[in-house]
């Protein structure tokens, strides 16, 4: 691929005349293209691009549980429940026994509901997953509080009466 | 010139520059937007949300848990491995030799219970890739021996800001999870950062709004 260049036998003017001979300033620049893509290939192999998109998620935590949980009232007391194949149930106040069931696109519009009827003071989530919730579910109903702004919600364990009323009402909704 | 007529001869020379410039800009843009792929002991598919918190690169302790609900921890830093193993062996008594401590240095992943730590890090790397790693038993909300690993890097990194990291699978069943934060609270660590992938908050919410108050 090298250039062909005329080797200056063109204008011969006389035995004493020389002509400045031109030096080439191209250079094959071939390899060079080769090295490059070689390299862009080896990065592209060797690298994640879903590197930044990795974030993460600062969940607080509450230690005292019993503590935490009698200074809510429970006027303002939203608890979600997850169960089995995504199942997402809520009940608002104490009483366990008017579970909802609900998913989770539906429910963010509880959620926020809840929240604009609710005086901010008292909102708090309470979310209890049940055995057979998944991973998944745990964050995006977590999500959910991030979303909707919720500044108060705990991660609890469910009691054994909740988890008996989220049996039956799934049972209800016909999941196995 | 002396006026005869020449052949002209077309060359074959394309100019290459254009092209060496393109792609050194792509490698450039590689070079700088990815990460080396880290070395990861089970694939993890992990949820997504909409937390925007950067992934801390150091001081970094990762409990990693894929879907079958085996527990993995890893550390960044090859230092605080020596630490943690030179610390473990002597609150777990594993009397690990020099050999082993320097072998565990080396191994960013470990998923096995204390019985089997030594038989593991008698392996080479290449074969550590190779073995089932039956995961770091977290059987109950005692936290199992995650307890103690938590406990030995928490001493290990003593006086500094260490990002607990949690990285779990969709799939992960929530009682595992549970317990590995039960781990983490019987060390009255109470601030964890779970590993997800960015999405956008969804339109309309209190959330979507306040984040397009905050970029105008």
């Amino acid at each position: 691929m090298a250039q062909i260049e005329d080797s200056g036998d063109g204008g011969k003017k006389g035995p004493g005349v020389k002509k400045a001979k031109r030096q080439s300033t191209l250079v094959d620049m071939t390899p060079m293209v080769d090295l490059g893509f070689l390299l862009i290939t080896f990065f592209i192999f060797s690298t994640t691009m879903s590197q930044p998109t990795t974030m993460s998620l600062i969940m607080p935590k509450d230690t005292e549980k019993e503590e935490e949980q009698s200074k809510v009232k429970a006027s303002g007391a939203f608890t979600i429940l997850m169960g089995k194949d995504d199942g997402v149930y809520f009940y608002e106040g104490e009483e366990a026994s008017e579970l909802q069931a609900s998913d989770y696109k539906k429910i963010r519009d509880e959620i926020i509901r809840k929240k604009k009827s609710t005086d901010p003071k008292d909102f708090v989530v309470v979310i209890k997953p049940n055995d057979e919730a998944n991973y998944r579910n745990m964050v995006a109903i977590l999500d959910e509080m991030t979303i909707n702004e919720v500044k108060k919600f705990a991660l609890v364990n469910i009691s054994p009466q909740e988890n008996e009323i989220l049996k039956t009402t799934e049972a209800a909704n016909g999941i196995q | 010139m002396s006026g005869r007529s020449r052949v002209t001869r077309k060359s074959t020379w394309v100019d290459m520059t254009a092209f060496v410039d393109v792609s050194f800009l792509i490698l450039t843009f590689f070079i700088l937007a990815t990460k080396f792929k880290p070395d990861e002991p089970v694939e993890v598919q992990f949820p997504s949300s909409v937390s925007a918190d950067e992934f801390p690169e150091m001081d970094a302790f990762l409990v990693t848990v894929d879907k079958d609900g085996r527990v993995f921890v890893q550390m960044d830093d090859p230092k605080a491995r020596q630490t943690i193993a030179e610390n473990l062996s002597e609150t777990r008594s594993l009397s690990l030799t020099p050999q082993e401590i320097a072998a565990f240095t080396n191994a960013p992943s470990i998923g096995v219970p204390f019985s089997n730590f030594k038989s593991l890090l008698a392996l080479t790397p290449e074969q550590r890739q190779a073995v089932h790693q039956p995961g770091i038993p977290v059987p109950d909300s005692t936290g199992g021996e995650l307890y103690f690993w938590i406990r030995d890097a928490k001493s290990t990194y003593a006086g500094k800001k260490v990002n607990w990291l949690i990285k779990a699978d969709n799939e992960t069943k929530y009682p595992v999870i549970k317990n590995v934060l039960e781990a983490f609270k019987r060390n009255d660590i109470n601030k964890f950062q779970l590993i997800t992938k960015y999405q956008d908050a969804p339109v309309g919410t209190a959330l979507w709004q306040t984040r397009q108050g905050g970029t105008k």
